[in-house]
């Protein structure tokens, strides 16, 4: 019942939203924003075509290629740094100043480097995720309890049963955390690349659609972006409760 | 200076020595990177010129009017929401997914909208940090102590008083994280808004840089993000932290 009610007042918010969809509409013009029905009919009729699929697979690889990289470097600074406290002490706030700085200005150079290339967009994207998958990693090593490892030496435990049995299952819902936001960072960090010099990609296809006012077709890929970003995080954040819960 | 601090100085001026080396002698290629002394020189050189005092103003003057309007309208709509549980509740599911979605793509939708000036930047900027600064003032005003509340009652305080004299100042610690959120957040936006597609700004001046093979000018205007990417985030970092102490609810 109260399920039902919560799920009752999330909608009336996307109602809402529609509705100031349709209001902007109304004062923008045709033009800058086309109506949210007239958007959603095209947004079915334009994502079956082969322009859209081509895009979609485009950055689908380039994402995937990339979301590989960075989970991979993450876990393995994270777990350096997690074990090795005195290079996690130095290190950390080098990573954490990494993190927050606007990373879209070291594009140029990443471009100087590979030159306009799929590497480039997949290096770009890794720099945007490599780190919170670091730094989220190194803290759940950091914070497991030392009682943990003092069972696994009592229990006599061999360096890989320890990271089987106990390392592992006790960070796994904070690394699922890191790995989550490494996911949502990537995928921006792709995308800004296609947006910048390329010819590939959604990204590139929203930036080229508004530059000939094709607006209906900008918000479109705009929207099936923001669905596909919105459900990956639901399916992770599902994964982190589940892990949480079971410990 | 303890150990740690040391030996962090000395990785980064050992990073930093590499890099130079490697440009000096040739190793990478200087059409691709240029040694750091050489960047600073060129930033040096440009600042002294004034050539792009303008548009480093501009952007800097951006970047600070969006954080100042998502402050302030985070803290509004923040108190409104906490005001109002069941329009929490709804907006729930909102909040956990604001910033899994790369927000920046709807830039593109705001400059059809606003047209190619500094309105779409501000927009982008606001709608990137003001998230993060509702979350930080709900999760401030859920810790304000019950008897706090009841104090204001018994003053007979009106609801912009207790907000202003009580919430506000009880629930600082946790509105400053939202802040230094707010600054990473609207920071990154402008600069990413202007290097994607803006009529003026330091982001553009970057992406113009780039497009004309001039060299030294991007990376000095590179390294001038960065050091006050850097000054900016540390300087949040230290208050954040002195507070927290203060307040108890930091590390020790």
């Amino acid at each position: 019942m109260i399920a039902g009610k919560r799920a009752a007042d999330t909608v009336i918010i996307l109602v809402v939203m529609l509705l100031a969809w349709q209001a902007l509409h109304q004062v923008a013009g045709e033009t800058a924003l086309p109506g949210p029905l007239p958007t959603l009919a095209y947004l079915v009729h334009f994502v079956p075509t082969e322009r859209f699929m081509q895009n979609a697979a485009a950055t689908l690889l380039t994402f995937f290629y990339a979301l590989i990289l960075s989970y991979v470097l993450g876990l393995a600074i994270g777990i350096w740094m997690g074990i090795h406290r005195l290079s996690g002490a130095v290190g950390e706030p080098i990573l954490i100043s990494i993190y927050t700085l606007p990373k879209i200005t070291l594009y140029p150079v990443v471009l100087l480097i590979f030159g306009l290339s799929q590497s480039g967009r997949v290096t770009f994207g890794a720099m945007h995720g490599v780190l919170p998958v670091a730094l989220l990693t190194m803290n759940a090593i950091r914070n497991i309890p030392r009682v943990y490892l003092k069972t696994a030496r009592t229990l006599r435990l061999s360096t890989w049963q320890t990271i089987a049995t106990v390392l592992v299952p006790a960070t796994l819902p904070e690394i699922v955390a890191g790995l989550r936001i490494g996911f949502t960072l990537t995928l921006l960090g792709v995308l800004l690349a296609e947006m910048f010099a390329s010819k590939y990609g959604l990204g590139s296809l929203i930036i080229n659609a508004m530059q000939i006012l094709q607006t209906k077709e900008m918000v479109s890929v705009t929207i099936v972006l923001f669905v596909f970003a919105a459900l990956a995080n639901a399916a992770l954040l599902w994964l982190e409760h589940k892990l949480h819960r079971r410990v | 200076m303890n150990r740690v601090g040391r030996l962090r100085l000395a990785v980064i001026a050992l990073a930093v020595g590499a890099l130079e080396l490697a440009c000096r002698t040739g190793l990478i290629d200087h059409h691709v990177l240029i040694a750091p002394s050489e960047m600073a020189v060129a930033l040096w050189r440009l600042l002294v010129s004034g050539q792009a005092n303008e548009q480093i103003l501009r952007t800097f003057g951006i970047i600070v009017l969006a954080v100042l309007i998502a402050v302030v309208l985070g803290f509004a709509i923040g108190l409104v929401i906490h005001a109002l549980p069941r329009l929490r509740q709804a907006l729930d599911p909102f909040f956990a997914t604001y910033y899994a979605v790369p927000i920046f793509i709807f830039y593109p939708v705001m400059i059809s909208i606003f047209g190619l000036s500094s309105i779409p930047i501000v927009l982008i900027g606001v709608a990137t940090a003001i998230v993060a600064m509702i979350m930080a003032t709900l999760n401030g005003l859920d810790r304000i102590p019950r008897v706090l509340t009841k104090v204001a009652r018994v003053h007979r305080m009106g609801p912009v008083e207790t907000a202003l004299r009580l919430k506000l100042p009880a629930a600082a610690p946790h509105l400053f994280t939202g802040v230094k959120l707010a600054v990473s957040y609207g920071f990154i936006a402008v600069i990413a808004s202007e290097f994607i597609l803006a009529p003026a700004g330091l982001g553009r001046l970057i992406s113009d840089a780039y497009t004309d093979f001039n060299n030294p000018r991007m990376y000095a205007l590179m390294l001038l993000l960065v050091i006050v990417a850097t000054a900016v985030n540390m300087a949040l970092h230290v208050f954040d932290q002195r507070w927290a102490e203060r307040r108890g609810i930091g590390k020790p």
